[in-house]
């Protein structure tokens, strides 16, 4: 087979191993352009979200490379993403393009037909069971370092003196992951990473504000949908904690916790979970970064999607109540990098003044 | 005693009759918040935050319509009303499980909420549970409760035998509270066009901007999804790769699924709100279903804050023109 995925991210790389070494072809699937936007929103029922568009995008690119098959996620609910691969299924049939969607769907939910679909993978590629397991293994690994890696960019990237040389160092070491094959290898790759990003030039004088990025995940995730955000956050200076990483694998430094602790700091303001997406996170997280004693949230989301809708509701009250400043940005296929920048500029220097105005009136009480 | 105060819209249309009569039975005076106005659509649009549908802005309004004039407002958090589809993780549309906390987060003054969570896939004995709990928070007995249990679910499977006769719900209900039925239209109709979509949006006269009276007076009978017995839109669920995860978006689906296949029927009519999240895949669902089950004539129409009654008009005209042509093709 001629296997693709959605994008998300820097994962490509994960699962691109994953593909060829499991004795398939890999189409990798294209950073979202404007191109992949066109198509999508062209193709998409009008209020689809944007994931929704930006994958039907990704899935005609694909095919025109030569792909036959994307594997993606199913899910069984509250929200719209576990419905997407079936309606995207349906979209490129009606506009008669071969392509077959293997959306797995949760194991837990549904064992036989999970087992079904990975078997499907598995026969038609050719490799023995054992090295099928291997290769799945090592795939993880690899997420893991790449989560590694780009949070440990966050906290380097607002000290550089050098604009972009974190970025430029964050590239090296993804490629050297790229090549790692084993295991050990991948150790060792993310190793000489961390290594490299620790060597950045740094300006230890500053004092970067700390802001945590809440919302739905693709966005959050894919930096194309979000115009580049947590990096334009970071060259401004601005130390980033992002809620999600794709492994859900928490570092030695992540603040946000299990998602049942999230749904417990969630619970006096919104008393049910899940609600779909990440809805439920973002009231939570909002809550834990208010208590870490962040200076802001910024919360990404597509537009209309529904679960952050409803927490965008409640999260004034936190706001109000935990004294912790909120932008919510929603993102559609209008929605331009220079309206970003300016809302985004616009946020970090109220929250620039608020702390300087905190920190007086600190002095003046101990004074 | 007290007044309770319910919200004349998203459930409404299908349980009212429940929850007056479980409220009257214990003693209670249940007051309904007036009909959708530009008025409550206003106060709706002020309190709730500006990303969300129609129908959730004008369930802020209803509720703040209520204040001041009840004791309580009755807004159960509704999560899911049976257990449905692959995994039997069916839930209403994410927007009714957070909707207690958006209304206290954004309309200040409340009154208390009544706002017990109803998940009835957990059993045959919730409902009964929810009614206790609702009950015993308003210090009812418990055997008091369990008749008023009882009468209300026969007051409701009244209303819901008009329902499958084919009455529509605000007539239904006025008819199982001692009202009279309007006198059904005897002559033929030209056409008979199935109208489907969520309750809240298809039985609201302001919403709809007053479709059905406008296919009543083109002289075309209206069929709804509300009409269908649960065994004939369980059959339809079978058709589908996949069945969506939203109680009354697999309603509307299989509604129109059904429709689809009935000779009698001439079209097929989706209201559908603007920017709501799941009917973005209802819609081009059925869309793509009417195409491939030979074509039957389908329109939807979405309204927003400012459809007005000439657009929704000069639609609904077209597509009964559409109609009436197909018909004299197929004739000649
Ligand atoms: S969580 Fe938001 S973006 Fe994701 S499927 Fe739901 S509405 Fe779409
Ligand atoms: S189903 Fe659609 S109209 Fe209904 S509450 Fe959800 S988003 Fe709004």
């Amino acid at each position: 087979m001629r296997i693709s995925f959605p994008r998300m991210g820097y994962s490509y790389i994960a699962f691109k191993y994953l593909v060829e070494n499991i004795g398939h072809d890999c189409v990798v699937p294209p950073e979202p352009s404007k191109k992949t936007l066109d198509l999508g929103v062209r193709y998409s029922p009008e209020f689809a979200c944007i994931p929704f568009k930006i994958l039907m995008g990704t899935y005609l690119e694909v095919a025109e490379m030569g792909a036959d098959t994307i594997i993606t996620s199913g899910g069984v609910g509250p929200c719209r993403a576990g419905y997407y691969w079936i309606m995207h299924q349906q979209i490129l049939k009606e506009l008669g393009i071969e392509m077959n969607i293997i959306g797995f769907e949760p194991p837990l939910h549904d064992l036989r037909d999970f087992w079904k679909k990975l078997k499907l993978v598995w026969k038609s590629g050719g490799v023995s069971y054992k090295e099928f397991v291997r290769v799945l293994q090592v795939a993880w690994e690899k997420l893991k370092a790449i989560d590694d890696l780009e949070q440990l960019s966050f906290h380097v990237r607002p000290y550089e003196v050098v604009r972009g040389e974190t970025t430029r160092t964050l590239w090296k070491a993804l490629e050297m992951l790229d090549q790692a094959c084993t295991v050990a290898d991948i150790a060792a790759a993310r190793d000489e990473g961390a290594r490299l990003l620790n060597l950045v030039t740094r300006d230890e004088t500053r004092d970067p504000l700390r802001v945590g990025i809440i919302g739905e995940i693709y966005v959050v995730l894919e930096p194309s949908a979000n115009h580049y955000l947590q990096i334009m956050l970071g060259e401004m200076g601005v130390s980033v904690d992002r809620s999600i990483y794709l492994t859900g694998y928490c570092g030695r430094n992540t603040i946000v916790t299990p998602e049942d602790d999230v749904f417990a700091m969630a619970r006096p303001y919104l008393n049910e979970a899940p609600i779909g997406g990440h809805g439920v996170n973002s009231v939570g997280e909002t809550v834990l970064y208010a208590k870490h004693g962040f200076d802001g949230v910024v919360q990404l989301a597509p537009f209309a999607c529904i679960p952050e809708i409803v927490a965008k509701s409640i999260i004034p009250r936190i706001s109000r109540e935990l004294d912790i400043p909120v932008l919510t940005l929603f993102i559609d296929e209008q929605t331009g990098k220079a309206g970003v920048q300016t809302r985004i500029e616009a946020f970090i220097d109220l929250l620039e003044k608020r702390r300087e105005r905190k920190r007086k009136g600190r002095g003046r009480l101990v004074v | 005693m007290a007044t309770i105060g319910i919200p004349r819209t998203l459930a409404y249309f299908i349980y009212f009759p429940f929850w007056r009569e479980f409220f009257a039975s214990l003693g209670h005076n249940v007051v309904v918040s007036s009909p959708t106005s530009k008025a409550i659509l206003d106060k709706g649009v002020k309190e709730a935050v500006n990303d969300a549908c129609i129908p959730i802005k004008l369930y802020h309004g209803h509720v703040a319509d209520l204040i001041g004039k009840v004791d309580y407002v009755f807004t159960p958090r509704l999560v899911s009303l049976r257990k449905f589809g692959e995994f039997g993780t069916e839930t209403l549309c994410p927007k009714f499980l957070g909707l207690p906390d958006m209304l206290r987060a954004s309309i200040d003054d409340l009154p208390p909420l009544i706002d017990t969570r109803v998940d009835l896939r957990q059993g045959r004995q919730e409902l009964f549970r929810v009614c206790r709990d609702i009950g015993e928070m308003l210090g009812a007995a418990r055997s008091d409760i369990r008749r008023a249990v009882a009468q209300a679910k026969r007051r409701q499977e009244r209303f819901q035998r008009l329902l499958y006769q084919g009455v529509l719900p605000e007539q239904a209900i006025e008819a199982v509270f001692g009202g009279t039925l309007p006198s059904v239209n005897q002559g033929t109709p030209e056409f008979s066009v199935a109208v489907v979509g969520y309750p809240y949006v298809v039985y609201d006269p302001f919403v709809n901007v007053g479709l059905f009276g406008l296919l009543e007076r083109e002289n075309a009978r209206v069929y709804t999804q509300e009409m269908l017995p649960a065994r004939k839109m369980a059959a339809e669920a079978r058709k589908l790769p996949k069945n969506m995860f939203w109680y009354f978006s697999n309603r509307a689906l299989h509604g129109a699924l059904y429709f689809m296949a009935q000779k009698y029927i001439d079209g097929i009519i989706h209201v559908t709100a603007f920017a709501c999240g799941p009917d973005s895949m209802v819609d081009r669902m059925m869309e793509l279903q009417a195409k491939q089950q030979g074509g039957i004539p389908f329109m939807s129409i979405m309204v927003d804050e400012h459809t007005g009654e000439a657009g929704i008009r000069t639609r609904v005209e077209a597509f009964l023109d559409m109609l009436r042509y197909r018909r004299q093709k197929h004739e000649n």
